[in-house]
């Protein structure tokens, strides 16, 4: 048979009991659907935290001190105050760092005018905004020479802008800190969430000398509670953790033996856990929609099972007037196929529709990508050959004589 | 021409149709059996050692009761079923070592069924039953379109070329029939009591269709009947009973 013939011998076929096509078919869009959604929902979770990877900053290292002991009580990594400007300082010349940002930070209480807000205060130097990948939505940022002179600015994230300063452009005005003035010099763009759930935009950083010196009383003066570092590249992450270890230990006149008074994370992995853990939730996600698309192939060989048997006469026939084996293999298979191209069709915008009602009403980040759609449908047609294959072969292979005689 | 080519282009009218000599006959069966196996073991014997030749251009009615292995014999000659000895030629050709693409070809090309029930298809039109041979011939549609146009004309049934089997009388289903199996110029017919469900007013008039395209045409005919009247139509007459053949030669019915 020609092969532009066959398509619509097959349209007309399916077109005969349209009832039981519309219901084998409705297994197919339930499946394909079912694993277009899945994957959207599962690629919407993993460009979330890849979102927030991105916002992290790449390529991070966490310096933070070792833990203090308290009469042989051991307390939480970071109690100790063994970090100090003076180690950060040494690190911004090992080659394997692009850049080193100590960070001293405490709650503090807010106020502009009438209103006032509690939240965290950052003392930290210019490299911070660079380490973090973070950009001004307006203004300027400080510079070394407002860290080295202690002076009383401050750039506000978005979630400060909104309490206290509503409309009004915060811009070159003067907020109070722990009732110091401090010079409101620049406003942070919008962070969101980070992995763990913090409100990243809820913040207020002021040169580190300024924080230490003139707004918390520090027990030990020039430390910090952690230094947060760029190596150069994602391949010196390893050589730049050996350089820190190796030139704390040293400041720190650690001998051998000694256990490090400081730990070194590595944020980058912990922030591609949370990635991997996301890309397994979308195949399983994907796996799971995936056994209702193997139901409804298993539903196509069924009904193409009872075609072929209620069919036989006109195999019969159609073998008695010529059709070759592969002829009538061909006709059912594409029945079949067209069944589940039709379904995945159906199916996919059904998937798409879903998605977009899931990320109105659960509010979730959902993607429907074309490799997704591209992946179903291919997994729609190749169910159609797979579960089509067994019934046209069936058909293909009846003897002439007894096809024709089947009542 | 002394060998027989199959034409393969089936546009191209068969050139032998009727104007052979009676030495190369177009159906040449010798020592021909056929047994079914039965449940339990054994088997149960249909044919026994059938020897027949038919000429190009005969008319051949075949009679006996039921059961005496006549639409066996027709589906073997039709390349339906296989015998399970004997030699079995067609226009030359043995028929015994083909695979079953070239039967399905052979089935295409060489020959046309007209059956009892006309087993039209019923989902597709007139037009379309009637042009399904030339559609697993490979013919393209507007030929196709054109030669089931002519083939309807032929058995007077044109304008109902858009209607569907069951919209048609038993008469005019079977004259489609007939038109179908022309589709590809056979040289042979072969028809299964093509009558039986008919009267006998239609059936004169089947008979008569078929007549002329035995005279005119040369097409070979083997007929498959229980009927004198319809018998009285053929030239030779050959009578089967209990699977061998009991009678071959003047219609003496």
């Amino acid at each position: 048979m020609s092969w532009h013939a066959a398509p619509a011998e097959a349209w007309r076929a399916l077109g005969a009991n349209r009832l039981r096509t519309g219901l084998t078919m409705l297994g197919m869009i339930i499946g394909v659907g079912a694993v277009v959604l899945m994957l959207a929902v599962g690629e919407g979770a993993r460009s979330t935290v890849t979102q927030a990877i991105n916002e992290m900053g790449s390529e991070l290292l966490l310096v933070s001190p070792g833990t203090s002991s308290s009469g042989g009580l051991r307390l939480s990594s970071g109690t100790a105050s063994t970090l100090t400007l003076k180690d950060a300082e040494a690190m911004t010349q090992l080659p394997t760092l692009s850049a080193v940002a100590p960070v001293f930070y405490s709650g503090a209480q807010l106020a502009y005018g009438p209103r006032n807000w509690n939240t965290t205060v950052y003392g930290v130097t210019p490299d911070y905004l660079l380490v973090r990948s973070w950009n001004l939505e307006s203004g300027q940022p400080f510079m070394i020479s407002d860290v080295l002179r202690s002076t009383r600015v401050a750039l506000i994230g978005q979630q400060i802008v909104q309490s206290l300063f509503g409309d009004q452009d915060p811009l070159g005005q003067t907020i109070r800190i722990k009732n110091l003035p401090f010079r409101v010099i620049g406003v942070l763009e919008r962070k969101g969430q980070s992995l763990d759930g913090r409100d990243q935009d809820d913040v207020v950083l002021v040169p580190i000398n300024t924080a230490q010196t003139k707004l918390f009383g520090n027990l030990f003066p020039g430390t910090v509670r952690f230094i947060t570092v760029q190596a150069r590249s994602m391949g010196h992450m390893e050589d730049a953790e050996a350089d820190i270890t190796q030139l704390l230990r040293n400041r720190h006149r650690l001998a051998e033996g000694v256990e490090s008074d400081f730990t070194i994370r590595d944020l980058t992995a912990v922030a591609e856990t949370a990635a991997q853990s996301a890309q397994a939730m979308t195949v399983m996600l994907g796996a799971i929609a995936s056994v209702s698309l193997l139901v409804g192939g298993i539903g196509i060989m069924n009904i193409m099972l009872v075609s072929v048997t209620e069919r036989t006469r006109e195999i019969g026939i159609r073998m008695a007037i010529g059709a070759r084996r592969r002829d009538i293999l061909l006709q059912f298979l594409l029945e079949a196929l067209l069944l589940c191209v039709l379904g995945g069709l159906v199916g996919t915008l059904m998937g798409i529709g879903g998605a977009w009602l899931v990320s109105g009403l659960a509010e979730m980040t959902v993607i429907v990508t074309s490799s997704s759609i591209a992946l179903s449908f291919l997994f729609a047609a190749s169910t159609g050959v797979f579960f089509g294959f067994y019934p046209a072969r069936k058909a293909a292979l009846l003897k002439p004589v007894e096809a024709l005689r089947h009542e | 021409m002394s060998s027989l080519r199959i034409p393969l282009s089936p546009s191209a009218s068969f050139p032998l149709a009727g104007k052979r000599d009676e030495s190369s006959p177009l159906i040449q069966v010798a020592g021909l059996c056929k047994h079914y196996p039965l449940v339990g073991g054994g088997t149960t014997p249909v044919l026994h050692d059938i020897h027949l030749a038919v000429a190009p251009g005969e008319f051949v009615a075949l009679m006996g009761p039921s059961g005496s292995g006549k639409s066996t014999f027709m589906n073997i000659l039709g390349c339906l079923d296989v015998p399970n000895a004997g030699e079995y030629q067609l226009a030359g050709q043995s028929v015994a070592q083909m695979d079953h693409n070239e039967l399905a070809v052979l089935r295409n090309r060489q020959m046309g069924f007209v059956f009892q029930g006309f087993n039209l298809l019923q989902r597709s039109s007139i037009a379309e039953n009637v042009a399904l041979p030339l559609l697993y011939a490979g013919i393209g549609k507007a030929e196709r379109r054109q030669r089931a146009h002519e083939l309807l004309e032929q058995v007077g049934l044109v304008h109902r070329a858009e209607a569907r089997p069951n919209q048609l009388s038993g008469g005019q289903q079977q004259r489609v029939a007939i038109a179908r199996a022309l589709a590809n110029r056979p040289p042979l017919i072969l028809a299964d009591e093509p009558t039986g469900n008919l009267d006998t007013q239609t059936s004169g008039e089947i008979m008569a269709l078929f007549n002329r395209l035995n005279v005119e045409q040369g097409i070979t005919l083997l007929l498959v009947t229980h009927e004198p009247d319809i018998a009285r139509y053929a030239r030779r007459l050959v009578r089967f009973k209990d699977g061998r053949i009991v009678h071959d030669g003047e219609v003496n019915v």
